[in-house]
């Protein structure tokens, strides 16, 4: 157990504890943006001005009953909340968040700021993200209800249907970096051309951006795509029959992955933690958060602005608008850097 | 260390911890099941039936075409990898192939296999006029 492993395992278990914060403050904010958005305060009496409010939300959970119906599987019941949470956290493991550094000469390699440096890094992403779909699928089959499983087929329908469209975007990404590690993707966003316009990748990727961001908050079941949450037509969804911790399990599995897919985003088409002034003193990692969460941010915009979609609409949507236009970006993506020869 | 050991680590870690959190609630909260709490809802009325009974296909559907595309998307990471070595005829290879898988595509396009508002087919027919057998 040398120095340098010691330091690995800090940082991992830094990003996991960062990671399980950042979903509590991200109820906490969500509530607060709605409230403003709707004109009054939100959360606003635990704590100051409110921010015990996610403290107080998992005490009282804890403390609740924990009910499983009679006629729920108890075994699968029990394991899909932990899949969905599992996979949520495993897909940010992927993504590194700040530069290699030697903690100002600590070490004597440099170790890379993040919990894994996979040269196959996209790949991954895109695999463990995948693998979130049986968490709620498993949910809805549990439960044995039939809101539960209505729920569960159409949450896991939107979101494989969606996966199409999140894989291309990402695939003219990495064609355009010409690897796979996401660490190398955002290695090749340095630098400014002309001097001050930052050569990330959303300037050469436009559609592709927008593709993204909307196959991921497709694939999240977020903002206008949250038909499987929808309360008036479903109750709860997969959701239904669970109550206290399992339930609490399931939020929080979909703020975790609003917060990977916010971190990819930043990474792939936003130069990651590169930006002016900060980098210098091994202050990139700054460049990252306030990125990620100008995203964030986005995300609770949305879903507080525009109305839901009906699901014919989302699946239509998805299959025969996002899907084709990522394709063609993708062609038209590769037929360019073959002509530039870049 | 490589990387692998760091995803696997995050792994137990997200597991142990939806386990300890699932284990705290079970110790800390209430027990007391009566038959109303441990029937399942529907609506406020006894459950007919379970829901082990049949569903639409359209799923299936979906999940059988979306692994179809997935394996060509499967395909296109490493093409996309070594696209600047295969040049020009890497691109018109991969256009070819997707031409094949595209023609597809359009078969399950037109024969309504992503359609999930059959009144839309129902419409569109009204306006087309009677289908010829297929």
């Amino acid at each position: 157990m040398d120095l340098r492993f010691a330091v690995q395992l800090g940082i991992i278990g830094l990003t996991f504890f960062m990671l399980i914060n950042a979903s509590a403050v991200l109820v906490l904010a969500e509530r607060k943006i709605m409230g403003f958005m709707q004109q009054r305060y939100g959360p606003y009496l635990v704590g100051p001005h409110g921010m015990l409010q996610p403290l107080a939300d998992i005490v009282k959970l804890l403390f609740k009953e924990e009910l499983r119906p009679k006629a729920a599987d108890k075994w699968l019941f029990n394991l899909a909340p932990i899949l969905s949470v599992a996979a949520a956290f495993t897909a940010f493991a992927t993504v590194p968040w700040g530069a290699e550094t030697t903690f100002f000469g600590l070490l004597d390699d440099p170790v890379s700021l993040g919990v894994a440096d996979l040269n196959v890094g996209v790949l991954v992403i895109f695999a463990v993200t995948s693998m979130g779909v049986y968490g709620i699928v498993l949910a809805g089959w549990a439960s044995n209800s039939k809101y539960s499983l209505l729920g569960g087929l159409r949450a896991s329908a939107q979101m494989i249907s969606y996966e199409l469209s999140y894989a291309t975007a990402l695939a003219a990404v990495i064609l355009l970096a010409g690897s796979l590690s996401v660490r190398e993707v955002v290695d090749a966003q340095s630098g400014y051309w002309l001097g001050f316009i930052p050569r990330w990748y959303v300037f050469l990727q436009p559609v592709g951006f927008i593709i993204y961001v909307i196959a991921g908050v497709a694939e999240t079941n977020r903002a206008p795509f949250d038909f499987p949450e929808a309360e008036q037509e479903l109750v709860a969804g997969y959701n239904t029959e669970y109550s206290a911790v399992r339930f609490a399990l399931f939020p929080q599995a979909e703020y975790i992955n609003m917060a990977t897919m916010s971190a990819v985003a930043t990474d792939l088409y936003l130069g990651g933690w590169h930006g002016p002034f900060l980098e210098q003193y091994g202050l990139g990692w700054l460049w990252f958060l306030m990125k990620v969460g100008l995203i964030l941010f986005t995300y609770i915009w949305v879903r507080w602005t525009v109305p839901r979609y009906r699901y014919d609409q989302l699946m239509n949507f998805g299959w025969k608008w996002l899907f084709p236009a990522a394709v063609i970006n993708l062609i038209v993506t590769a037929a360019l850097v073959l002509y530039f020869n870049a | 260390m490589d990387g692998w050991l760091g995803v696997l680590i995050m792994l137990v870690l997200g597991v142990g911890f939806a386990a300890v959190m699932i284990g705290l609630s079970v110790l800390l909260g209430p027990k007391n099941p009566t038959p109303e709490k441990l029937a399942p809802y529907e609506c406020g009325m006894p459950a007919v039936g379970d829901a082990r009974e049949r569903h639409s296909v359209k799923f299936y559907l979906v999940a059988m075409i979306f692994l179809l595309f997935d394996i060509e998307i499967a395909f296109l990471y490493p093409w996309a990898v070594a696209l600047r070595d295969l040049g020009w005829p890497g691109l018109m290879q991969i256009v070819t192939f997707f031409m094949i898988l595209s023609v597809g595509y359009l078969y399950v396009w037109r024969k309504g296999a992503l359609d999930w508002a059959p009144a839309a087919r129902a419409r569109n027919a009204l306006r087309r006029g009677p289908r010829k057998a297929a």
